[in-house]
């Protein structure tokens, strides 16, 4: 059956179910439109929340990334995982008792600031726009790589379908339909590992294939990928040129930005209380874990695979290939595998015949025998090609298309879910028209979801067009661990913590992680002017500190908070007393003039 | 509210729950800090299977290691909140 036949197939079925979940639930209130009512089951949030984090770049590009980086790739698995830790242990259950809709909801309200209220919500928004802007880029990108669709046209096409399910159904609609789309991202991933892991290693289960001996050979997989790469004048797969430093300080960037953002805090608002949305974040981490531990084994399948099948083939064209390839075989030669030809016309692998010789030649910089490269392969394509390379059946392919397409989706939804409810809770209804009633909250959300949709379908086309989208994404990373993290972990462990003192960390935190991630990416600063050695994905990690020691100073020097506000605090740090007091839920009454 | 003293009750489960945390975080950042960065030229002496016990932890091993913490974190908690009557439908 053709490739393209399945792709289609499986990109349709799973938009129609997106559509029937979302005509299914639709949100009645804004609690079911914010929170999803508060009682989504903690295993279904954690399912829910796996699918809202791992992004486009998780699905396609991460083993890709890591395949070409080796031990520096570890920073990504570490730091996108880790954060969940910190998430349970410090912020998701007392964010949960502490009972609102969004992240500046409990920055405002526990800094009793409608400022600091504003600060977060521009931080929330700067990080979801950068974000988002990289998803329907993804949507883009699948539909016209592998649909024939145009890029465009492949945009508004994904704007619709999370237009459909977002602005129905708010958190309630989106919540189910990630849950689906978790189900297509994973299989769609696993199944191609498990063929991969068989071939190479000979065991079905990629994670203990990553640690066994290639088939039928007396070495270690990872042995012979050093030596094999090291051979081409790579540099070993186990290690990484970069600083120690540099490594520590990405991996901790990711964390407490992984932890500080919005998108993925407010999941953990719609479990029914604090113990729920601990056990629901372990289970986020397990279903997130299902692909992280498996994507560092795709890579290294892929890339020892990559090398063994294409370096020194024969190149043939289109035209001859059939025939070609026979001869190459008949007189003991290698010609170029058909995956190879069939991504060729994508654009995301090609070979430039620089020396003349018909070959393919695979090298790294310092090449032993001084040849050039003249394979050049872009990340994706490893995850991509995978079905192919272990010579699944057109159906499996053409699931890679659709695991991807919820990836983004499912991410992009989230995103939207933060843009919406920042613009229609926190910014209308909490600081410009406090007396708004429910129902017109309800449709101002919705409203504002439909609103954001079309920005971030917008930003997509523009952005693609620029082409930054990888620069920026170090910015919502960096500015989650440096503006967001520290003042709501302060502002729960700490009753000290005042207005003041959120206001300029928050402040020190955006501008400084800012002004040195724009000097680097876009400023024409160099790597000898790095830090200490630390590079701008990871200096989020240490302006972190310098927002956490500038707000203690400055609360410190200024007058303690409220009585009321530090009842607060006492209050979420003991599960069920707010709602005991009857206040963690009720949370819709107009805010009191300051 | 079964409480005899509901002040005292309550600190001593926060202070319980911040022992509890701070214990736990060592561990995450042994496993992850520790064993796959700042250790693992050490720890790549030994081996699990056919990968170099450093860069395993870096790539699986702090993966398992913090989906187990968080799990042990709620049972702990949930024991605690037992103990310590919080958190119950009162």
């Amino acid at each position: 059956m053709d490739q393209t036949f399945w792709s289609y197939t499986w990109v349709a079925a799973t938009f129609a179910i997106y559509i029937g979940i979302a005509i299914r639930s639709r949100a009645g209130s804004t609690d079911d439109f914010y929170v999803a009512g508060h009682h989504v089951h903690p295993i279904v949030n954690g399912m829910a929340t796996a699918a809202d984090w791992m992004s486009a770049a998780s699905f396609l590009s991460m083993a890709g990334l890591i395949a070409f980086l080796g031990y520096g790739g570890s920073v990504y698995l570490m730091g996108w995982t880790g954060g969940y830790v910190l998430l349970a242990l410090l912020l998701a259950p007392y964010l949960r008792e502490f009972g609102k809709f969004t992240v500046p909801d409990f920055v405002g309200d526990r800094y009793y600031s409608v400022f600091a209220r504003l600060v977060a919500v521009a931080c929330a928004l700067f990080v979801s726009f950068t974000y988002i802007a990289g998803q329907m880029k993804g949507v883009g990108v699948a539909f016209s790589g592998f649909l024939g669709i145009p890029f465009e046209l492949g945009i508004v096409i994904g704007m619709i379908i999370v237009f459909v399910y977002a602005v129905l159904g708010g958190m309630k609609g989106i919540t189910y339909t990630q849950v689906a789309q978790y189900c297509v991202l994973i299989f769609a991933y696993t199944v191609p590992a498990i063929f991969i892991s068989l071939i190479i290693t000979g065991t079905p289960i990629p994670q203990i294939g990553f640690v066994s001996n290639v088939e039928g050979a007396d070495i270690s997989m990872l042995a012979k990928l050093d030596t094999v790469v090291q051979n081409l004048g790579f540099s070993a797969y186990t290690r990484t040129e970069k600083p120690m430093a540099d490594v520590f300080c990405i991996t901790a960037a990711l964390m407490f930005g992984t932890a500080g953002l919005p998108h993925v805090i407010i999941r953990f608002f719609t479990v029914s209380n604090a113990g729920a949305a601990r056990s629901s974040a372990g289970w986020a981490l397990v279903f997130i874990a299902i692909l992280y531990t498996t994507a560092p084994a795709v890579g290294a399948f892929a890339r020892l695979n990559f090398i063994e099948t294409v370096n020194e083939a024969t190149y043939l064209s289109d035209a001859d290939y059939g025939a070609g390839a026979a001869a190459v075989e008949a007189s003991g030669g290698m010609p170029v595998p058909t995956w190879f030809k069939s991504w060729e016309k994508t654009g995301l692998v090609s070979f430039e015949d620089k020396n003349g010789d018909g070959r393919m030649q695979i090298r790294g910089r310092n090449a032993p025998d001084g040849l050039e490269n003249e394979v050049i392969a872009n990340r994706d394509i490893f995850v991509l090609a995978n079905p192919e390379i272990a010579q699944l059946p057109g159906w499996v392919i053409g699931l890679v298309v659709a695991g991807g397409l919820a990836a983004a989706l499912s991410t992009a939804a989230g995103l939207l879910m933060v843009i919406s409810s920042s613009v229609s809770h926190d910014l209308c209804r909490r600081t410009l028209f406090r007396q708004m009633d429910d129902r017109t909250e309800l449709l101002v959300a919705r409203i504002s979801a439909a609103g954001a949709v079309v920005a971030a379908g917008l930003l997509g086309l523009f952005a693609s067009k620029l082409g930054f989208v990888a620069q920026v994404v170090a910015f919502a990373f960096g500015l989650a661990a440096a503006s967001l993290f520290p003042v709501i972990f302060l502002g729960i462990f700490w009753r000290r913590m005042n207005k003041e003192g959120a206001i300029a960390a928050m402040l020190t935190g955006l501008s400084t992680t800012f002004g040195y991630i724009y000097f680097f990416k876009f400023g024409g600063g160099t790597a000898e002017q790095h830090f200490f050695g630390v590079s701008p994905e990871g200096i989020g990690f240490v302006f972190m500190w310098l927002a956490l020691a500038v707000g203690v100073l400055v609360a410190l020097t200024t007058k303690a908070p409220p009585q009321d506000i530090q009842d607060l605090v006492d209050d979420i740090r003991i599960p069920g007393t707010r709602s005991a007091h009857g206040i963690a839920d009720a949370g819709m009454k107009p805010m009191p003039a300051e | 509210m079964s409480h005899t003293n509901p002040a005292a009750d309550t600190r001593a489960y926060w202070s319980a729950n911040l022992r509890l945390t701070v214990s736990l975080l060592v561990v995450w950042f042994i496993a992850s800090y520790g064993a796959g960065i700042l250790f693992r030229d050490f720890l790549d002496r030994f081996f699990i299977g056919g990968a170099p016990l450093g860069f395993w932890f870096s790539q699986q091993g702090s993966i398992y290691v913090f989906v187990a913490l968080i799990f042990v974190y709620c049972a702990a908690m949930n024991r605690l909140e037992r103990k310590y009557q919080i958190g119950q439908e009162r």
